[in-house]
């Protein structure tokens, strides 16, 4: 599978969903797929800093929950434009992580201290939230409605849809070109062997600075865009470990350090927590319980995800075809 | 504006809970001592132990106190099961692979227990929940007295078991040097079992002195190993002594900021603690490497 094949396909796979959402999706389609490229645009900010530079984060939720309430206290209590709102709170969120990174970097934690003080940072900003007045506390914040362009919401869920598809597609041309940059090369020299990548004349801890600050910034614009479409926020869900999880899920299970892996795994992940939920009646919890097995089973069988796990056979079928 | 006594009391009873924190932390240090990694179910396991003991009061009467001697050898099994048949083979070695297998049981058994017991906090009604014990001036809560002296009997029998025992030798053999323990005919699949049984085995004992006063939800868990990290973090990853005082003081670090800040805020003062110890001195205070 070359990467061009690989991008087209996504593409057209994007250019599909939003043909048939304007021909007319029912209703509950379409809510999935807009929290479908919702969890794919936090998964593809995880997937920079977890993916290419293998520096896995378990507190993203620090950044969608950061880009969330900046538009949504910018729009409710100061009267700011949705889209100002918005580059606000993926400029704020990009800082977080700036400030996140320059801490550990510069204390040089990585593996499971990484995972551990991103999991921290993320519930100090979770309590902080939920006790602040400015936050609006444990009862949340809502936004106002109103429905138009200039206000990024949509009383046609289809717009919003098409918006987020837009994003989603903007994230897989951010990848391409990470992977094709020199800034790309020398995240994945990092993750595969930082010592060896540093005595080579890589900067590491700019390249790992800058890794973190667009992971965080995209993570913040999807958390920006949840709120558009749901258009309330509090702690728990804001800064709760629910997304960094999602985020983290999708991009393994679907491939981390791969283009396609976050929009694959969370399209994946959440068409079949859909279907199980139906099947098994509305029991709380039954959606999650499939997620966890199949994150144990790609780690047995998959460890490249689903996107390693298709190119795999798809090598084999090919060269066992030549061998013939 | 407050009396020695009430930030004494606070003090001590910050102590008790610090002990029963330093039992869940134990079975963490230890296994991430052998293992490497930190074991991210080690928060669902705990729910599982609460149910359990839960369970027996519910089902069989028995007292939970009673309970750990029936809990603690299931949990022991529970964990070298996991272990020995889930997370090894899963991870085929590999650290990352381990992280992301405990994670994904973490909210397998998460969320299997919600769909078990839904989202309903069950407690257990004792006699002595709310038995006070005098001393001197202090009046201090029987159930945590008890909470206290049993961490300690456990801590010191974990201790014999590494320290006098020949499966304690290997743990320690594997720990140091896995190649050379599996040269010199250690199994080390059975080894890594073993440790991470005894790790859930310290949370059916935990499970057991925290159920009398306190209660237990599908997340509730989550709640206390956010703190064991911390406490792991503080001792030094792997430390067993470092769990101990870690447990101690965080308990009384709670006790204290919950003291002046209240509740909501208090736990602020643990994750400040945690992120400060990652910052300046991961290795924690006894920790060896980083």
């Amino acid at each position: 599978m070359k990467k061009n094949f690989e991008f087209i396909a996504a593409l057209a796979f994007l250019g599909v969903v939003g043909i048939a959402a304007i021909a007319g999706l029912p209703g509950n389609i379409l809510n999935l797929l807009i929290f479908m490229m919702i969890i794919a645009l936090t998964a593809q900010g995880w997937n920079v800093l977890g993916g290419y530079g293998g520096l896995s984060s378990f507190g993203h939720a620090a950044f969608f929950g950061t880009g969330a309430y900046t538009t949504t206290i910018l729009q409710t209590s100061f009267g700011i434009n949705a889209w100002v709102g918005l580059v606000c709170g993926v400029i704020l969120g990009a800082a977080v992580g700036a400030m996140i990174g320059f801490l550990s970097f510069r204390a040089g934690l990585k593996g499971s201290y990484f995972a551990l003080i991103t999991l921290a940072f993320a519930e100090v900003l979770r309590i902080l939230a939920n006790s602040w007045d400015f936050t609006g506390g444990a009862a949340g914040m809502m936004v106002s409605i109103n429905n138009g362009f200039a206000y990024l919401q949509f009383s046609d869920r289809r717009w919003f849809l098409l918006i987020l598809i837009g994003f989603v597609a903007g994230g897989l041309l951010l990848t391409r070109w990470l992977e094709r940059s020199a800034f790309g090369a020398y995240l994945i020299a990092l993750r595969e062997n930082d010592q060896a990548a540093q005595a080579l004349g890589v900067d590491i801890f700019k390249i790992k600075m800058q890794a973190i600050t667009l992971s965080a910034a995209i993570t913040a614009l999807a958390g920006c865009l949840y709120v558009q479409n749901f258009l309330f926020i509090d702690a728990n869900v804001a800064y709760g470990s629910w997304i960094s999880i999602e985020a983290l899920f999708a991009a393994i299970v679907g491939g981390a350090g791969t283009m396609l892996g976050p929009l694959i795994g969370s399209v994946l992940l959440l068409g079949l927590g859909e279907i199980t939920k139906s099947f098994s009646g509305g029991i709380a919890g039954v959606d999650l319980v499939v997620f966890g097995i199949i994150l144990i089973l790609c780690v047995a069988f998959a460890p490249n995800g689903i996107r390693g796990f298709v190119a795999d056979l798809w090598y084999r079928r090919k060269s066992r075809g030549k061998a013939m | 504006m407050y009396s020695p006594t009430i930030i004494f009391e606070a003090l001590m009873n910050g102590l008790m809970l610090g002990a029963v924190y330093a039992l869940i932390a134990l079975g963490l240090t230890l296994i991430y001592g052998v293992l490497h990694i930190v074991n991210f179910a080690h928060g669902a396991l705990l729910t599982v132990a609460m149910y359990l003991v839960w369970l027996a009061s519910d089902r069989f009467g028995l007292d939970p106190y009673v309970a750990i001697l029936v809990v603690t050898p299931l949990m022991f099994a529970i964990g070298y099961c996991l272990q020995r048949f889930i997370i090894g083979p899963a991870s085929r070695g590999s650290d990352n692979g381990i992280l992301l297998a405990t994670l994904g049981l973490s909210i397998v058994i998460q969320n299997l227990l919600l769909a078990g017991f839904n989202s309903d906090t069950r407690t257990i009604a004792t006699d002595y929940a709310f038995e006070i014990v005098p001393l001197g001036p202090l009046l201090l809560s029987l159930p945590r007295v008890i909470g206290l002296g049993v961490s300690v009997v456990t801590a010191v029998l974990l201790w014999a078991i590494l320290n006098r025992t020949d499966i304690g030798k290997a743990i320690r053999a594997v720990a140091k040097e896995k190649l050379g323990a599996s040269l010199v005919g250690i199994n080390v699949a059975h080894v890594y079992a073993m440790t991470f049984a005894i790790g859930t085995a310290c949370l059916a004992i935990a499970g057991g002195l925290l159920m009398p006063s306190f209660y237990v939800s599908p997340t509730t868990g989550a709640a206390f190993v956010l703190v064991a990290f911390t406490i792991v973090v503080l001792g030094g990853m792997g430390s067993i002594p470092g769990a101990l005082i870690g447990g101690l003081l965080i308990g009384v670090v709670e006790a204290i900021s919950s003291l002046f800040l209240g509740d909501s805020l208090g736990q602020i003062g643990i994750f400040l603690i945690f992120i400060l110890v990652l910052l300046v001195k991961p290795t924690g205070l006894f920790g060896a490497r980083a």
